[in-house]
């Protein structure tokens, strides 16, 4: 069952919501001095750059053992299971993000740029989000098994 | 000079919107769909199609899609190791950039014919 939590955003204290803006408006700049430098073709693949995986992982991990430290538990094992469950989402986004970019690759050149930017956001959306269902559920009798 | 400052600014902003989505939401292989956001894309695309036009920028989507496998490979490879050595989540994800580097840009090589 899918949730929401406002109160995890507490969790996080204020250096590492500055950390991953950090991240984001660096690997943002990376992407935008690389295609001004080399071209659109090298400049593309760094939208896809790995922009908020390593922080969120670390976080993940940090999170858990403080959650597990609280009840008098090492939760490092814990904490790294949580992140490779974490990744194992983020690889399924991944191929919403493959149909991001081919929606913009066919359609920007002819149609609205605007309008085409919210139609692939909406295909990464329900492609991961329907990848994401077929995973967890059973296909063929096989158990795409996510345990959390 | 003050183009890079609004990249950093805009960049920021989304990717740490995303990422704060990816905080509240459970389970966490579903908040996970949000570390692969097209966060750095909708920043970057945007003043991308502003100044250089549609046709530079369904250039850059076109190279985007090597560099997403990539990221897939980078996120299976990540996965399967802290799964199965539990090394620190913040040593992987930092070892495992130059895989990403590396097949992004072999493949981006191979597929332009420079290779």
């Amino acid at each position: 069952m899918i949730s929401a939590r406002i109160s995890s955003l507490k969790e996080t204290k204020p250096h590492e919501y500055l950390i991953r803006f950090a991240f984001g408006g660096g690997a943002t700049v990376l992407a935008g001095f690389i295609a001004m430098r080399f071209g659109p073709g090298p400049g593309g693949l760094f939208l896809a750059f790995p922009a908020i995986f390593p922080a969120t992982a670390t976080l993940i991990e940090a999170h858990e053992k403080k959650r597990m430290a609280k009840i008098g538990h090492d939760g490092t094992n814990r904490g790294r299971m949580a992140a490779s469950i974490d990744a194992a989402g983020a690889s399924l986004g991944c191929i919403g993000l493959a149909g991001f970019a081919v929606i913009l690759w066919l359609m920007l050149p002819k149609h609205n740029a605007f309008l085409y930017l919210v139609v692939a956001l909406a295909v990464w959306v329900v492609l991961s989000v329907v990848l994401w269902k077929v995973r967890k559920s059973r296909l063929f009798g096989i158990r795409f098994g996510m345990s959390r | 000079m003050s183009e890079f400052i609004l990249r950093f600014f805009v960049g920021g902003l989304v990717v740490s919107f995303f990422a704060m989505l990816g905080d509240m939401l459970r389970p966490k292989s579903f908040a996970g769909l949000f570390s692969a956001a097209p966060s750095i894309a909708l920043a970057t695309l945007t003043l991308t199609i502003h100044k250089y036009g549609r046709a530079y920028a369904a250039g850059e989507a076109e190279t985007m899609l090597l560099g997403s496998i990539a990221f897939l490979l980078y996120c299976a490879l990540a996965s399967f190791l802290l799964r199965r050595f539990r090394p620190s989540a913040f040593i992987v994800s930092f070892a495992l950039l130059p895989v990403w580097l590396v097949i992004s840009i072999g493949s981006w090589m191979i597929f332009s014919g420079r290779w």
